[in-house]
Order: C-alpha cells, then sequence, then structure tokens
C-alpha cells in the first residue's frame, strides 16, 4: 500500500481495476493500482503504449466505457468516494473537483463549436446562474491565464495551431480551478519548442490553482522535469512509485531501472534502444509477477507469486519480490543491453 | 473570410449553371444526331402504334420547322432554342396538341414539389433523429428493437412498399384514396375542404417515400453517431460535466448531422428517380406520371421537357444543399 506522508491527501486511489471485455476474456488494463496524491502534488504517470495509463486517467473521472469497466476499488476524492456518486452528483465533481485534459487535446474541442462556446458551456454547466457579461468576462480571464488573447475565444477550434488548443483544453480544464487535473499527454503530438512552452504553462496554472497534477506520459524526460513524484505502470499494474530524484538516482524495480537507462544523458551510456521483449497480453497475464519474463532478475518466486508495492527505501515503494531484503537493485547483466541493440 | 465565403458561393453557382449549360445542350443534340425529321419521325412512330390517328403529320411538322427553323444551321438552332428556353417554349404535346410543354410541366411541378419536400423531410428528421437515439448508450431497449424493422424497410423496394400500402389502407380498410391528387369532381379552391382532400391524398404517397427512406436516414445517422460519440470532444465534454442532453444535441448529433447532409446531397438523385415511381403507382398528378405517360404515348417533346426539368431541378436542389452545409460545418467556410 502506499501510504504516503501525513498531510491530507486530495486523491486517494485504492485497488482500482478497470477491466475491458474482449472475446478472449477480461483485459486487466488497469490491476488493483493505489496511490495517493497531496494538495499540489505533481505526480508524473510513465508506462509503455498500452500499460493503461489513459485506462487509469478516465477511471479516475469515472468516464470508463463499455467494453470498459472499473470492476473494484474506491476512488477518494477530498474524502468522497466517486464510486458512491449519483450520476447527478458526478456531474457535479467532474471539472470543479476534478478536471481531465483528455489524450490528444487536439481533437478535444467540438469542431462546430466555437472556443467561446466551449467554455462558456463548461462553466454555466456549474454556474447556472452566472450573467453572460460574467462568463464572457471569465473567458477572457482563463484564455489570458494560459497565454492566449481574447481574439482567440471567437475562432473555431480548426483555426487554431495544435498548441493553441491544448491551450484552450488547459484553459477549459482549469476553468472551476479543480483540485485534481489530470493531463493525459498534453504534449505529445506537439513539436519540442512547443512542448516545454506547454509545459510551462501547466505548471504555472498548477502553481496559481494549488491543484494536484497527474501528468501522463511515456517520455521519462519530459515527466523528470515536470513531477515531483513518479508513478511506473508496467501491463496495467503500478510497480513503483518515488520522489522523482531518487528514481532516477537509485530505481528499484527491474523495469524502472531499464526506463531510467534509456534516459540520455543520465548516469548509464550505453546504447539502449528499448527494453528487450515485449508486454504480456493483458487477457492473459502470466502467472506471479508480469514483469518476469522480461526481467534480467527474475527467480522461482517471480513466476509463483504477485509482488506487493512494498516498502524499498525513502518514501520509495515498488512491487518486486527482490524487495525489501535488497536495498538497491544489483547491476544489470550486460547481456540486456547487448538484447535491446537492433 | 467574407471573401471566402463568396468564393464559395460563386463556385457553386457555376458549377449550377455548369450542369443547366450541359443537360440543356444534350437535349439539344440528342434529337438532331436522329436521322431525318426527329419531329415528323416522332409523328410518324406514334401514328404507326395508332396514338395520334386525326393529327395532320405534315401541318405539325411544318409548324415546328418554322417555329425552330429545323433548316436553319445548328448554331442559329442552337441559338434559337436557348432564347426558346428563357421564354419558357419547350414545344407542344403531340398527345395533347396543342398544349404547351411548359404548361403541363407548370401543372404538374407543385405537386411533385409538395409531396417530395414533404416526405423527404419527414423522413430525413424523424430518420435522422431515430438513428442517433440508436446510437446514444442510453436509449432503452425499446429503441434498439427499431433496428430490425429499419433494416427490413431499407430492402423493402419502393414499389412494393407503396403496393401494400394501397392494398392495405385502400383496398382493404378504405380509408384514404387509393390513387390521384384530389377528388376528380372537386374544383380547386383555396380552402379548408379541397386542402383537406389534396392531404388525404398526398398521405399514402408520402408515407411510401418516408418509409422507404426512413431506414436510410436511421441506419446512416446511427453509424455517423456512434463514430462522432467516439470522438475526444465527446469524452471533453462528458469530463466539463455536461448535462448528457447537452452532450448528445450539440456535441453528437450537431457533428454527425454534417455527414448526413452529405449523404442527402448524394440521394437526391434517387430521392427524385424513387418519387417518380411512386407517383405512377398511386397515379399521382406530379411530373413522375407526366414522364411515364409520356413516355408510354411517346410524346417527345414532354419526355425532353420533363428531364430536362428534373435535371435542372436536381442541379438547384443539389446548389441549395451546398449553400445550406457552410451554415453547418465551419470549417467550409474558409
Ligand atoms: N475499448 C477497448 N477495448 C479493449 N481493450 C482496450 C480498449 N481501450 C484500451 N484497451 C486496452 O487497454 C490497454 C491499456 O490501454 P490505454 O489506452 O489505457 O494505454 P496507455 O497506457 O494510455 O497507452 P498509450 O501510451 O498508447 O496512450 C491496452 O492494452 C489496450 O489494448
Ligand atoms: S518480482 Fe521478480 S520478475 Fe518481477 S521485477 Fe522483481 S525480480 Fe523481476
Ligand atoms: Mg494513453
Amino acid at each position: 500500500m502506499a501510504t504516503r506522508t501525513s498531510s491530507d491527501p486530495v486523491l486517494v486511489v485504492d485497488k482500482l481495476s478497470v477491466h475491458y471485455q474482449t472475446s478472449k476474456g477480461p483485459a486487466k488494463a488497469v490491476n488493483e493500482v493505489s496511490f495517493s496524491l497531496r494538495p499540489g502534488e505533481r505526480l508524473g504517470l510513465i508506462g509503455e503504449s498500452g500499460s493503461g495509463k489513459t485506462t487509469m486517467g478516465t477511471a479516475l473521472m469515472r468516464l470508463t466505457r463499455p467494453p470498459g469497466r472499473i470492476v473494484s476499488g474506491s476512488i477518494m476524492l477530498d474524502g468522497r468516494d466517486l464510486m458512491t456518486l449519483s450520476a447527478g452528483e458526478l456531474r457535479e465533481a467532474r471539472l470543479r473537483d476534478i478536471a481531465l485534459i483528455p489524450q490528444g487535446a487536439m481533437s478535444a474541442l467540438n469542431p462546430v463549436m466555437r472556443l467561446e462556446e466551449q467554455m462558456i458551456d463548461a462553466i454555466i454547466a456549474h454556474r447556472p446562474g452566472m450573467r453572460r457579461a460574467e462568463l464572457v468576462a471569465r473567458v477572457v480571464e482563463l484564455l489570458r491565464n494560459v497565454g492566449l488573447a481574447p481574439e482567440v475565444a471567437r475562432r473555431y477550434p480548426h483555426e487554431l495551431s495544435g498548441g493553441m488548443k491544448q491551450r484552450a483544453a488547459m484553459a477549459i480544464a482549469t476553468s472551476l480551478s479543480p483540485k485534481v487535473i489530470i493531463a493525459d499527454e498534453p504534449t505529445s503530438a506537439l513539436d519540442v519548442v512547443v512542448q516545454r512552452q506547454v509545459m510551462q504553462t501547466l505548471g504555472r496554472l498548477q502553481d496559481g490553482l494549488g491543484a494536484a497534477v497527474v501528468l501522463i506520459g511515456h517520455d521519462m524526460g519530459l515527466i523528470a522535469q515536470f513531477a515531483d513524484t513518479v508513478g511506473v505502470m508496467y501491463a496495467g499494474r503500478l510497480v513503483e512509485i518515488g520522489p522523482v530524484r531518487q528514481m532516477i538516482k537509485s530505481p528499484k524495480h527491474p523495469y524502472t531501472k531499464l526506463l531510467v537507462d534509456s534516459l540520455p544523458g543520465i548516469e548509464v551510456k550505453q546504447a539502449l534502444t528499448g527494453i528487450p521483449g515485449l508486454p504480456p497480453p493483458l487477457v492473459d497475464l502470466p502467472p506471479g509477477c508480469s514483469f518476469n519474463p522480461r526481467c534480467p532478475f527474475a527467480f522461482d518466486r517471480c513466476r509463483r507469486e504477485t509482488p506487493l508495492l512494498l516498502d524499498a527505501g525513502p518514501d520509495q515503494f515498488a512491487a518486486c519480490h527482490l524487495y525489501p531484503e535488497h536495498s538497491t537493485l544489483p547491476p544489470i547483466p550486460a547481456r540486456v543491453y547487448q538484447e535491446a541493440l537492433p | 473570410m467574407n471573401n471566402e465565403l463568396l468564393r464559395y458561393i460563386a463556385s457553386r453557382f457555376a458549377q449550377l449553371m455548369l450542369i443547366v449549360f450541359v443537360a440543356v445542350s444534350i437535349n439539344f443534340i440528342i434529337p438532331r444526331l436522329l436521322p431525318g425529321d426527329p419531329v415528323q419521325t416522332a409523328l410518324a412512330r406514334l401514328q404507326s402504334t395508332g396514338g395520334a390517328q386525326n393529327l395532320d403529320i405534315q401541318a405539325i411538322s411544318a409548324s415546328y420547322r418554322a417555329r425552330y427553323g429545323l433548316d436553319a444551321p445548328l448554331w442559329q438552332q442552337y441559338i434559337n432554342y436557348w432564347s426558346d428556353l428563357f421564354t419558357l417554349d419547350l414545344g407542344v404535346s403531340f398527345a395533347n396538341f396543342p398544349e404547351q410543354v411548359s404548361t403541363m410541366i407548370g401543372n404538374a411541378l407543385p405537386w411533385s414539389v409538395g409531396l417530395l419536400t414533404l416526405a423527404t423531410l419527414i423522413a430525413f428528421v424523424t430518420g435522422s433523429l431515430l438513428g442517433a437515439r440508436l446510437a446514444w448508450p442510453r436509449s432503452g431497449p425499446v429503441i434498439k428493437s427499431v433496428v430490425p424493422l429499419m433494416m427490413i424497410l431499407t430492402s423493402i423496394p419502393f414499389y412494393l412498399l407503396a403496393i401494400i400500402l394501397v392494398y392495405l389502407f385502400a383496398v382493404v380498410l378504405k380509408w384514404l384514396p387509393p390513387a390521384g391528387g384530389v377528388d376528380t369532381t372537386r374544383i380547386m379552391r383555396l380552402d379548408w375542404a379541397t386542402t383537406e382532400d389534396v392531404l388525404r391524398h398526398a398521405l399514402l404517397p408520402c408515407l411510401a417515400i418516408v418509409l422507404g427512406n426512413i431506414g436510410f436516414w436511421a441506419l446512416g445517422m446511427r453509424s455517423q453517431m456512434v463514430s462522432v460519440l467516439g470522438e475526444d470532444y465527446i469524452t471533453f465534454a462528458e469530463a466539463k460535466g455536461l448535462h448528457p442532453r447537452r452532450i448528445f444535441i450539440w456535441y453528437g448529433m450537431r457533428n454527425a448531422l454534417l455527414a448526413q447532409v452529405t449523404a442527402l446531397a448524394l440521394s437526391l438523385g434517387s430521392v427524385v428517380s424513387g418519387a417518380v415511381l411512386v407517383e405512377v403507382i398511386f397515379n399521382y398528378p406530379g411530373l413522375g406520371s407526366l414522364l411515364y405517360v409520356a413516355i408510354r404515348g411517346q410524346d417527345y417533346f414532354v419526355i425532353q421537357g420533363v428531364v430536362l426539368m428534373l435535371i435542372v431541378s436536381l442541379a438547384v436542389l443539389l446548389f441549395i444543399v451546398d449553400l445550406l452545409y457552410p451554415l453547418l460545418d465551419p470549417r467550409i467556410r474558409r
């Protein structure tokens, strides 16, 4: 269990599981994930494509759609379990308490509505009494907060650049000052310069609001620059979570170690192009630790028993049988790196 | 941006003019490609089948030759042809000599336009609404059970549907008149009795067209809506905490409708040809019946006139849809 630090967490996720119903059986896209978030905390969630990051992000908003289903777990937001809310209460909580910038925010705007209408739509759904003039003023203010000119409000999405759309999505997501913001790969379709600007804007917004942020991505470098805490997902499970510096200096889980080593310019200089092997199919997970077929340290117990997320260092938690016996990870055998070469 | 809108309208208008020009030219060329005198040939054929015995072929033919200058060079004829068109002179009917073709078309046109506009609008609107509901995950099983019915409706041929309707409502139940546009004894006036009579006669053909088309619109809208509901902007709309009704209409239907309107433009041709068939079955006094009777009677200029009319009205409809489209989709307005 990731019960960390004492200050009151704003979000506590406990044993959350989301399955997709497929013809071959349930695909366990999110598998008993637990973590918590303090107000103002920046959590980076990282993992390969298909590891369940988006599934988890949407589940936190209870936006999971068939064939997906939240099969178990609780999502305590400010002391209220989202899982127990009615449809109406849930609508109220969305955007006001917890906001999502969906993956592909480029296409998150309705192509046939002016940006202004889409922003007003969001605000008025929660503040039905607000007058038009106030709404328009608020829109201008929100746009200014994300570095967009007031004229942009009158534009249609196709008249905005990628970076502007991303900013617009952020403006909408922050329009009711939510306590938690989930940003799903907000920079994935942008060029490097715009990426940096957008991340700075997100950081500034978050500072201003004091909101907690879950930043989803698969670029360890980008996440490391933004986040205080990093969570690593593998095959639907959270396999390691801890402070970003420590994670990079001393990764605990073998998968994290391989991820960190793949970062250019940090510690290891090996030309690692990836991690050998493929993630397991989510409908047919290997027994024991899901990572065992790819793990350079796998031993008997790994093929029998699923590791829990346990203490692996100061503030660091890892789901690996090497802990808590070991305090650091032994060096990874050289053959792993060789296999990774093309 | 306004300039671009103007340019768009201008280009669509040019397209309309081009279609009209080509249609008229083909209508001019074809009869003149036939060997011999088209008028005389047509009349002779008509007489040999016993269609117009009491007509003086030579007289009619001569009057045509004089009127249209059929002995003049082709380019001269072509110019005459256009100027005749502008004075709405489409020739005379052989079967109803000396009635003007333009008068006959003028009499038939309101019936067709009224029936078709009403029926197509009803089919399009109800079909699209139904289709949108079919795609909505919250819709109950009662609504979803309509899908097979819609599939059956789209696969039944038009004329079969019409015959079933006539049999059921006119022959067996005797609720509605089986054919015609209005009671043969009625004197047309702008009063309630006439209106009611016209509506009663229009009901079955209208129903036939609506039932024949509604499945197409419903299933089309359903698949559009399903793909729209999978878009990121729907997820984002939900994440904003909007009411489902608002998402359904302004984020879902509003976008799914774009493809529907495109489909409407594309299917106008089949809508019109289907309506011709329905008019024939119900002996409805519109262009379809006029065309049918003209073809059976080999009434040459009437056929020509109606076909020209159909092509031109199709082009005009397409033009109207093209003008409506940018109102719906801001991305076209650029
Ligand atoms: N609608 C669906 N039906 C079936 N399986 C699905 C569905 N959506 C996602 N999945 C599966 O769930 C797993 C997790 O998907 P998810 O989109 O959450 O991954 P992700 O970590 O966000 O990946 P990416 O980095 O590519 O965005 C994937 O293996 C995917 O195949
Ligand atoms: S539990 Fe075993 S297989 Fe899994 S990561 Fe740890 S050592 Fe590797
Ligand atoms: Mg994703």
